[in-house]
């Protein structure tokens, strides 16, 4: 199948793309490895008039340390921020869960930028994000903002982003000694998430339990409140709206978050 | 728009429409048959190339995002049947192929994977091919394949 | 030394690894320079009235020649009748009036039929401008599912009364049950699968001189030149259809689909060749569908595991239009009692129609379903009596000495030693220690439990064997062959087992044989690969085409070496004829083909001699369940596929490899999903769940060869036991690992969210 007629620009800079974004008008897209809004277009449910490649923009796939952050460019690979030597020592729940997101393919192609934007709540890194305290950088027509993860996604593949503004990079604190585990629950290797958890230290993020990537909120608050990590994981349902499809009904999906999420407190407790 | 792709070791440019997708560059205008396309949904890894040296689904590549870079597809990975690729090698000798059609792509992914990764396990290498369905050989002798590509590049 | 039964490599593979096939869409021949592009319009609607089709929009889009309709089909004569044997058991549309027309005109019945084809200059045109054409549908209530096809609320075919085309099989008597000390009965779901070919459905067609080209991506060359000659009202022999390399077709590639019929007659309409390729959407809502079938078991016995009584009730989901008329349900129902020896049998089927997509052959084509269903009524069987499957199974097989062995469903099977198949897997497996290792996990309560299911199966191979196949074999003056053969390849390998058998036979080498396969103007005669009959048949026919060709060079050898027939010998190992003695004065084939004639030495058959076979075997399967989840992992897959003699063990190993993976994928992934409207939910292959290399173990196979009577070969087919044996295998072994648990059956796909609802006995179908 074949996208639907649009316009192709180019961007050799932040500064051209926001530019010719804004030229464009509000239906133009960015287009960064393509691996989500390429499928959508080929099967037309997407059909911008315009789309600016900002695949080739040099500035933006960098992954370096600063201030006691780790600073990822959108455009780092899956496959960049899953090999990355400093991600993998200072954040290796990012570099983990990077390397699960599709096959070798679509990581050789999909970026770290892209799957944030296009705010997809069966998409993993946005739950790891959250899990991260990550701080989403963009840029656009009014200049440049710093968005803290939280208050990024707002609903089903919705974020704040507005039009012709660009994310350009994330930013992690450093995630200190504290343990850490991804759960991705799927049929096949290959599928999205049916339910994913998160957990970092003692913030833990779900994937695929409502529109957006949740904090699971009742089970960090248990946890803080010293309940082992068993009685916590039985309230990672709390505060969710799972969708209900082929691969599970909601309360399959909730019984299947309070699994996960009772596993992925015990792996990550062993990894302190 | 005008496109130029390296394919092969080839420089192929042409101007197409700003919407024509890599694996249609590929086969109609280099015109290179092999690299087949089996789904809409970049599910089926049919069209696997290397890009840049890397295997990508090419019907989720724009020709125009491909532009100036390099592309490798099976016709491209040794000089004729008589001097193929370990890897086509291989992918013979363990009868790893039936029907044919999903092979360039499984060839592909298979030499990016060794690429990243000279000696695999079983496992990782079930793994990484994930992305490449095949309907007839039940992946057994792909496997095997693969691992008798690693081992031959191993000890040469 | 024969190089019958050693691992040869194939021919195939240099050009496939390097050059990459030729599949229709590849194609670049100067006869199809200048093709129109097609692209079909389908119902987005499972049921409805077109009250109105407006392409004035498409018409004047880009690069459009025209839009065609059923209002446009007036050069076509009424439809051909139903070939014969329809509304019965022979695979051919049932017709009449509930006949499928070429394009939807007044009706469309599932989504994906096809309305309207828009002929372009390219393909992204045609994607283009099939999206301006206008239909207006005035929907009608979808028949999804056989109940509400039974109930009959709405009906697809008004005018039959009825969407229950096909009754057929006794009636129910439960006198069979009388004496029984345990009897079961249990409704099941043999779900509705997708065959994916990886290369989807593909045709071209071109015009010339009065004469009609098309090249189809088809499993049976020589009966698309009969439909389509049918069809568009001309003598066969003005149709050549040519088969390039087919990428897979596992059965839904037999027949010529209405899609391709229309490619060739807008051919003809336009005057320009036209090309098509479907994308995978398509396929997967147009293409046909396999299994689908709800079935009622019962079975009865005795306490001490002997089986007395079975039923198999069968209600086939036809789809639409009931292409394959009874077939399906009626083998089903002629293997129903598989490889058990049971003295009371009873089977009845029931073909219904619904507004799905059409259901046709995939890889097994009604003995996989009927494999299903005895196997999981021997479990339930067991589980009721609470003796090992594994026993229960050896005390029914059929034994050795009972052959050959006629059932109550009219199969004869010719030979067989079923307990030896299952003692080879139940050792090779190491059974016992699989079952102490299930006992700990279960006395230890763990999370993860280990599951141990088996399958004992016969199955039917070359069923319509009387149909024969053709083989033409002719040895040039240089000493190379060309094989001509009906059987048409489609990733099996012919071209290297032919090869094989005529190295065998005549000792001329692999390499100076060449295998010409699917091109109707060189074998006008032939039949086609399906029902795993290649070998038996096709190969036989090989083979006695070599042996004709031996006894044609041996008289003119003797003539050449004056000596008598008698005493001349064919050394096969070097391909060389000598007088008996003497084998210094040899004549090369060369010689003797150049002596012969022109053109060489000849010969053609058309072999009819064979009978149909029954493979046999046992596959077992160990799984582990996490019971928190419901998510199941393979961990080993053991089987014995014992096909009698075994010409090349890697193609029959790899027929073995596939034919497992697409049977553990219906039993643990796959399935087509229909919502209540009839809108299909696995559109795609980002929601089918075809399996990959991930989700599979590396399989066990073990070696067994029963040789058959029935064809010189001694060979039985092999291309479908895989699916046959492997998906009953995979279902008991999830449910094996649960029995503990109480739980005695989960239909499948056994999904995780299935799994766990049975887990939980929530009852809830997900």
């Amino acid at each position: 199948m074949i996208p639907a007629p649009f316009t192709y620009r180019r961007a050799a800079t932040v500064d051209e793309a926001v530019t010719l974004a804004a030229r464009g008008g509000e239906d133009v897209k960015f287009l960064a490895g393509g691996h989500s809004l390429l499928p959508l277009m080929k099967l037309r449910l997407v059909v911008p008039p315009e789309l600016v490649d900002i695949g080739g923009i040099g500035e933006l796939s960098h992954i370096s340390e600063a201030d006691g952050h780790v600073r990822v460019g959108a455009l780092a690979t899956h496959d960049q921020v899953a090999g990355s030597a400093l991600l993998r020592r200072e954040l290796p729940l990012l570099a983990h869960a990077a390397g699960r997101v599709g096959d070798p393919q679509v990581r050789h192609r999909g970026t770290i930028g892209g799957s944030l934007a296009h705010a997809d709540p069966a998409a993993d890194l946005p739950a790891v994000a959250l899990a991260l305290g990550a701080t989403l950088v963009t840029r656009g027509p009014s200049g440049t903002r710093e968005i803290a993860a939280g208050d990024f996604f707002t609903g089903l593949f919705e974020t704040v982003l507005e039009p012709g503004e660009l994310l350009a990079e994330i930013r992690f604190p450093k995630a200190g000694p504290s343990g850490w585990s991804f759960q991705k629950f799927t049929k096949r290797g290959i599928d999205w998430a049916i339910v994913g958890v998160a957990v970092a230290g003692d913030r833990v993020a779900l994937v695929n339990m409502g529109p957006t990537p949740l904090r699971a909120r009742a089970v960090e608050d248990a946890l803080a409140s010293g309940a082992a990590p068993d009685e916590a994981a039985a309230r990672a349902a709390e505060g969710t709206s799972a969708p209900e499809d082929l691969n599970g009904s909601r309360a399959y999906r909730e019984h299947l978050a309070r699994v996960l999420v009772g596993r992925a407190l015990g792996e990550a407790r062993s990894r302190r | 728009m005008k496109v130029a792709i390296s394919v092969n070791g080839s420089q192929v440019g042409a101007d197409v429409e700003d919407r024509t997708l890599l694996v249609h560059f590929i086969r109609d205008v280099a015109g290179l048959t092999a690299t087949n396309t089996g789904c809409d949904t970049s599910s089926c890894g049919a069209c696997t190339v290397l890009l840049d040296g890397r295997s990508v689904k090419s019907c989720t590549v724009l020709a125009a995002q491909a532009d100036g870079h390099e592309v490798t597809t099976v016709e491209g990975l040794a000089p004729g049947p008589d001097q193929m690729h370990p890897v086509q090698r291989a992918f013979r000798a363990e009868h790893a192929l039936q029907c044919g059609f999903c092979t360039p792509g499984m060839v592909m992914a298979a030499v990016s994977l060794l690429a990243e990764n000279p000696s695999p396990t079983e496992e990782e290498i079930r793994s990484a091919l994930e992305g490449n369905l095949c309907r007839c050989t039940g992946y057994h002798n792909i496997v095997r394949a693969v691992l008798a590509a690693a081992s031959e590049r191993g000890g040469s | 030394m024969s190089i019958v039964g050693t691992r040869v490599v194939r021919t195939e593979d240099p050009r496939l690894l390097t050059a990459g096939g030729s599949y229709v869409e590849d194609l670049r021949v100067p006869e199809l320079a200048g093709a129109a592009w097609a692209t079909f319009v389908r119902s987005p609607i499972a049921h409805a009235r077109i009250t109105g089709v407006d392409a004035s929009a498409a018409a004047r889009a880009p690069g459009v020649i025209a839009v065609l309709t059923a209002a446009d089909m007036d050069d076509l004569g009424p439809p051909p009748p139903p070939p014969p044997g329809g509304g019965g058991e022979a695979p051919v549309p049932l017709g009449g009036p509930w006949a499928e027309p070429l394009l939807a005109a007044d009706r469309v019945r599932f989504v994906g039929e096809p309305v309207a084809v828009v002929l372009t200059e390219g393909r992204y045109q045609g994607e283009d401008a099939a999206e301006l054409v206008s239909v207006d549908y005035e929907p009608l209530p979808a028949v999804v599912g056989v109940e509400a096809a039974l109930a009959g609320q709405t009906l697809l075919f008004p005018g039959t009364g009825s969407n229950v085309p096909i009754t057929a099989g006794g009636q129910a008597d439960d006198a069979i049950f009388d004496g029984c000390d345990v009897v079961v009965e249990r409704t099941i779901v043999n779900q509705r699968v997708a065959p994916v070919p990886m290369e989807a459905r593909a045709a071209a067609a071109r015009w010339a001189d009065g004469r009609l080209t098309a090249w189809l991506s088809t499993q049976a060359a020589q009966l698309g030149r009969f439909v389509m000659a049918g069809v568009l009202g001309l003598d066969p022999a003005a149709v050549r259809v040519i088969t390039p390399d087919v990428g897979g077709g596992f059965g839904a590639k037999v027949g010529v689909d209405r899609d391709a019929l229309v490619i060739a007659w807008a051919a003809r309409r336009l005057g320009r060749p036209v090309r098509w390729a479907e994308t995978r959407s398509e396929n997967l809502v147009a293409m046909t569908h396999g299994r689908g079938q709800r079935q009622v078991i019962k079975i009865g016995g005795r306490k001490d595991g002997r089986i007395l009584a079975y039923r198999l009730h069968v209600v086939q989901d036809a789809g639409a239009y009931p292409r394959m008329s009874g077939f399906l349900p009626f083998l089903t129902c002629m293997m129903a009692s598989g490889p058990y020896d049971i003295a009371h049998v009873q089977t009845a089927y029931q073909v219904v129609v619904t507004n799905t997509t059409p259901t046709g052959a995939y890889r097994g084509a009604g003995r996989p379903e009927a494999t299903a269903a005895i196997e999981r009524a021997v479990d339930l069987f067991a589980a009721e009596i609470g003796l090992d499957p594994a026993e229960v199974r050896r005390t029914n097989l059929v034994p050795p000495d009972r052959f050959p062995y006629q059932t109550a469903g009219g199969a004869r099977y010719d030979t067989g030693d079923y307990a030896a198949a299952l003692d080879q897997v139940l050792s090779a497996a190491g059974y016992a220690d699989l079952r102490a290792e299930q006992a700990r996990r279960r006395e230890r309560g763990d999370v993860v439990q280990l599951g141990i299911g088996l399958s004992s199966y016969v199955e039917i191979t070359a069923a319509d064997a009387a149909g024969g196949e053709t083989a033409r074999l002719v040895v040039h003056p240089d000493g190379t062959a060309t094989v001509y053969t009906g059987s048409s390849a489609h990733g099996q390998g012919h071209h290297t087992a032919w090869a094989m058998l005529v190295q065998d036979e005549l000792g001329i080498e692999m390499a100076k044989v060449t295998v010409v396969h699917g091109d109707t103007d060189l074998i006008p005669r032939g039949t086609g690969t399906y029902a795993s009959r290649s070998l038996q048949i096709g190969g036989a026919a090989v083979h006695v085409a070599a042996a004709d060709v031996r006894e044609q060079a041996r008289r003119v050898a003797a003539d050449l070496l004056e000596a008598s027939e008698a005493d001349l010998e064919l050394d096969a190992e070097r391909g060389l004829w000598h007088v008996r003695g003497d084998p210094e004065a040899a004549m090369t084939w060369a010689q003797v083909a150049s002596h012969a004639s022109a053109e060489g030495l000849a010969a053609s058959v058309n072999y009819t001699g064979g009978q149909p076979t029954f493979p046999f075997g046992t596959h077992l399967s160990v799984v582990e369940v996490d019971t928190q989840t419901g998510k199941v992992r393979v961990l080993r897959h053991v089987t014995v596929d014992d096909a009698g003699t075994i010409i090349s063990p890697v193609l029959a190993e790899g027929q073995r490899h596939g034919g497992i993976a697409q049977g553990i994928a219906q039993a643990l992934l796959e399935e087509v999903v229909y919502d209540g409207q009839g809108n299909p939910v696995t559109g795609t292959l980002a929601d089918y769940a075809v399996i990959t290399s991930a989700e599979l173990p590396s399989f066990e196979l073990l070696a067994k060869q029963t040789p058959t009577t029935a064809n010189p070969l001694g060979a039985k087919g092999i291309g479908e036991a895989g699916t046959i044996g492997a998906v009953p295998a995979v279902q008991n072994a999830v449910i094996d690992a649960l029995s503990h648990r109480g739980v005695r059956h989960i239909d499948m796909p056994l999904t995780p969210a299935r799994v766990w609802a049975a887990i939980n006995g929530t009852g809830v179908i997900l």
